[in-house]
């Protein structure tokens, strides 16, 4: 593969390191080869830069806090890292050659065992491809703060602790224990609507009066009034409007509407929120993300060796490394365990590339606006910019792509004795497989939509949700009932989830759960 | 951009969420330590270890969709064969085509294996063991000194200079000298610099450097730290009483105890050193073992050197008798003896025995802990009633007229450890002295 990127090598006289050792000094100047690569040949813009070498235990430490350097203290991260560290003894798994965090300045940490071309594929992957993806994705720059996500997280650790040593750990520690488990109905999907300022409400009312005033017309007023009359909503669509409802964040609706929670709960759960808000972009982005990453250092590791600041003997460590990072197994290989995400994401800006420098007439056909207009990088700096996985998907997988990953869709019904292939990679099949790779990583798809539907505040308090079982898939039961009792222990009151076949309306299935006295510290009534 | 080393940063953040996480699991894991217990080899009874935990103790939940029932799109690389409209049996294990696709939140609900530090292992161990009615406390010189903060002193080593006190006694110092200040001496600086040039003011420039001279002499001669200011913090030694204690361990290794009850006796013992050891740094073990002589050895002949011949138990209470009047007298130490052995004795040897630890042993010992290993019973045909060894029944007598003293029997290797517990968990030394 060649990469063809304007402006011809100049060799440089010594390649930035020879063989595997490195000091902070090589990693300066790899970072800084790598800096001018990737702002003058490639245009990234990105934070500042913080490398921090780090031990294996760190990582492994960085791996059960969710990457994060600084979190609050809570079993389940002692439980992953200890699942963590028994599984790398055993050599069962390896450890990420580095992790980087969405903050600014973006931080990533490199491991120490890392030869000096792992290093330097590191940087170029985390400290420029994923910094660039994080500072000009729009769902990034939408839902998360890079500036004070760290102080965040020291604020949320300190305060955790205060509410440890105040209310005791056994509290905070139930408490944080039925947030996680609600975490992921934590985040808010839409941009909610801001509440207006004084001048802007003033200024909404001037212009509504001079609209009604510009469409006066005596007329109307002589028309007989409709039958039925004016629809007034009633209270009860008042009231659910007010609790606004019906709410898909659970955890916003209990930290502003559980009755019995105390002002340090509620906080906490806010924390947990705020936390699951700002992991929501990455968990969208994932093919986006790491097809980002891993096209920047695959074209800033070969710029580097043509301009002969790598060795022949670190581009092949390069390469092999690369190619295990993007590999696909077949379906019915046993190393399968779906698409790897860095092979379909790399594989795809590829052939963004391939189809704006040498596109077929297929291309031109498909891809009209950017086929062959020779500007491979304005068009990627484009795409990461305002696309997250599914819709990057739905707009850009080429039949090309298609036919090479040989990709199929099987549709699963448990009511037909067989699965059924419903698409091929042919002329039939493209815009099907298209649509339903897209769906898979849609997070309106994947996971499950739940809701609070209703709650009656002035009668018996009891809370009502509604998982619409798309497709009729049921939630996991047993699962399904611990959270269930999590939920209620924060409510306060017994808790209701039905499952609604959304095509019929028909509830196929019904969980209840009653609160467990003590376990959520109440507020006396 | 930065460069930051993060290695030398204090490592073991995750402690206390590891904490955390072990009282969490600890009834899952106490139970996985006492299972491996009873599977390690006796020489590495306290190393540390990995246990397997179920998945489910230390389950996270979440809402997330079953693998199985409704309508599922799987997407996947790598056709080879297949058509549209092409139909494909279900596969066994019902999830459909997709092969692994692993569950959701991607936590395998299998087993995880737990790696313990050697710490960790032993702690949960001997989690609630103690030696009962440690009462006899004495004063002994080493080890037992805590160090007490006891004022100041002019001596010291630079690690406890007392800062503070130092540099007090160094201002109170200069102000009493009049040593002049910094700034002082910078405002006659400047106050001179300001008359630099001015032929009117000549007497006055004269006289002002005639006072910065004679004040910065008087800054040279007086420092601003003397050796006279200089405080150390002072530490006193303060004995501590300690219990002394000594245990005396009891082996029967007559030709009459088989492999596998010399295997469940010294099974026994090294939970009782590995106890001693760690929870105790003032306890002496003593081995004793006896045949029809008794001798007493140290440690490494007592777990691994092979002896055979008959059986006479009084000789090893003798044995043990002759060291407590040499090296452990009753009125400075707390004794403690266990004794394992299959039950049997010589018939004669029997009541003097029981004379020699009614009258001697037991009124010295704190506490005094009878093991009995037996065949493993689960090879005795059904219907088969063992009768009681003849030691058992002259113990048996001793302990009902309310010696402390306790008497368990011991048939598989699974059963040591609960044994062990019930001899030397907390508060056994009450109950032992009023059974």
């Amino acid at each position: 593969m060649s990469i063809s990127l304007g402006k011809p090598a100049l060799r440089a006289e010594r390649p930035l390191f020879e063989g595997a050792d490195w000091e902070f000094s090589t990693i300066q100047r790899c970072h800084d080869a790598i800096e001018q690569v990737a702002r003058e040949d490639m245009g990234l813009d990105v934070y500042p830069n913080q490398i921090e070498v780090i031990s294996t235990e760190q990582m492994l430490d960085a791996y059960s806090s969710i990457g994060m350097p600084l979190f609050y203290k809570h079993w389940s991260f002692g439980k992953h890292f200890a699942r963590n560290e028994a599984m790398y003894r055993a050599g069962m798994q390896g450890l990420a050659y580095e992790i980087v965090i969405n903050s600014n300045p973006c931080i990533s940490y490199i491991m120490e065992e890392n030869t000096a071309t792992m290093q330097a594929l590191v940087i170029a992957h985390a400290a420029f491809g994923h910094n660039h993806f994080f500072k000009n994705n729009y769902l990034f720059q939408q839902w998360t703060d890079a500036d004070s996500i760290l102080d965040y997280l020291e604020f949320a650790r300190g305060y955790i602790m205060h509410c440890e040593e105040r209310y005791g750990e056994a509290n905070v520690e139930r408490l944080l224990d039925a947030a996680h488990a609600l975490m992921n109905h934590g985040v808010h999907r839409y941009p909610r609507r801001r509440s207006l300022d004084l001048r802007r409400e003033e200024e909404r009312v001037r212009d509504r009066r001079e609209h009604e005033e510009k469409i006066f017309n005596d007329l109307w007023r002589t028309l007989p009034p409709k039958e039925g009359g004016h629809h007034d909503p009633t209270m009860e669509e008042r009231r659910r409007a007010l609790l606004q409802l019906p709410q898909e964040n659970i955890l916003y609706f209990l930290e502003k509407t559980a009755p019995r929670l105390l002002p340090w709960q509620r906080e906490i759960l806010r924390v947990v929120r705020n936390i699951a808000q700002y992991f929501y972009p990455q968990s969208q982005t994932k093919v986006m993300n790491e097809g980002c990453a891993t096209y920047c250092h695959y074209t800033i590791m070969n710029r580097l060796h043509q301009k002969g600041l790598l060795t022949d003997g670190s581009m092949v460590e390069f390469l092999r490394s690369h190619t295990n990072v993007v590999f696909q197994p077949d379906f019915d290989d046993p190393r399968y365990s779906g698409i790897n995400p860095y092979a379909l994401g790399f594989a795809m800006m590829q052939d963004i590339e391939r189809i704006c420098t040498q596109p077929t007439a297929e291309d031109q056909q498909w891809f009209p606006a950017i086929a062959g207009n020779g500007e491979p990088m304005a068009v990627l700096r484009d795409v990461w910019a305002n696309f997250r996985d599914e819709s990057f998907i739905l707009q850009y997988l080429s039949p090309k792509l298609i036919r090479q990953f040989g990709l199929f869709h099987v549709v699963d019904d448990a009511n037909e004795p067989h699965l059924a292939v419903a698409a091929i990679h042919d002329e039939r099949g493209y815009r099907r497989i298209q649509k339903s790779l897209a769906r898979q990583y849609d997070v309106a798809w994947t996971t499950p939509d739940i809701q609070v539907v209703d709650v009656n505040l002035s009668g018996d308090r009891r809370l009502i949700l509604h998982h619409r079982a798309l497709n009729r898939v049921l939630l996991e039961e047993k699962d399904a009932r611990m959270v269930l009792q999590h939920l209620a222990d924060l409510w306060g009151y017994d808790v209701l989830m039905k499952e609604i076949d959304p095509a019929t309306e028909a509830v196929l299935k019904e969980h209840a759960a009653t609160p467990r006295s003590g376990i959520i510290q109440a507020d006396a009534l | 951009m930065h460069i930051v080393d993060r290695r030398l940063n204090p490592s073991g953040k995750n402690l206390a969420n590891r904490q955390r996480f072990m009282r969490r699991a600890k009834s899952l894991i106490r139970k996985a330590v006492h299972e491996s217990s009873a599977s390690r080899s006796i020489k590495d009874a306290d190393q540390a270890g990995e246990v397997s935990l179920p998945a489910q103790g230390v389950h996270e939940p979440s809402f997330h969709r079953s693998a199985s029932g409704g309508i599922r799109d799987h997407l996947l690389p790598g056709n080879k064969e297949y058509l549209e409209g092409d139909t494909i049996p279900r596969p066994p294990g019902g999830s459909g085509g997709g092969g692994s696709e692993g569950s959701p939140d991607g936590e395998g609900q299998d087993d995880f294996r737990f790696a313990l530090s050697q710490d960790e292992f032993v702690d949960l161990f001997l989690e609630d063991l103690e030696l009962p009615d440690l009462a006899k406390r004495r004063i002994v010189s080493a080890e037992a000194v805590t160090w007490n903060r006891a004022g100041y002193s002019v001596t010291g080593s630079p690690a406890n200079l007392a800062l503070m006190r130092t540099v007090r006694n160094s201002l109170s110092r200069r102000i009493a000298l009049r040593r002049p200040k910094t700034g002082e001496i910078q405002e006659l600086r400047d106050e001179i610099e300001a008359l630099e040039g001015d032929p009117h003011q000549r007497d006055r420039k004269l006289e002002l450097e005639e006072e910065l001279t004679r004040k910065l002499r008087r800054t040279g001669l007086i420092p601003y730290i003397d050796p006279l200011d200089v405080r150390y913090k002072r530490f006193e030694a303060h004995p501590k009483p300690v219990a002394q204690a000594v245990m005396f361990c009891l082996m029967d290794v007559s030709g009459s105890m088989t492999e596998h009850m010399k295997d469940l006796a010294k099974r026994f013992y090294v939970l009782l050193y590995i106890f001693l050891k760690r929870r105790y740094k003032n306890v002496d073990v003593v081995f004793i073992r006896h045949t029809h002589v008794a001798q007493e050895v140290d440690e490494d002949t007592f777990f691994h050197s092979p002896e055979t011949g008959g059986t006479v138990v009084s000789t090893a209470l003798e044995e043990m008798q002759r060291v407590i009047q040499e090296r452990y007298s009753p009125d400075n130490w707390n004794i403690y003896a266990a004794q394992a052995s299959d039950g049997d004795n010589t018939a004669s040897d029997n009541e003097k025995t029981a004379a020699l630890l009614t009258d001697m042993i037991l009124p010295a010992c704190q506490y005094y802990a009878y093991l009995e290993v037996g065949r493993d019973s689960e090879h005795f045909p059904p219907g088969f009633i063992r009768r009681d060894s003849d030691l058992w029944q002259t113990y048996s007598t001793i302990v009902r007229s309310g010696a402390p003293m306790a008497m368990r029997k011991v048939g598989h290797r699974r059963d040591i450890y609960p044994v062990f517990r019930e001899l030397f968990g907390k508060k056994q030394g009450a109950e032992a002295a009023t059974a």
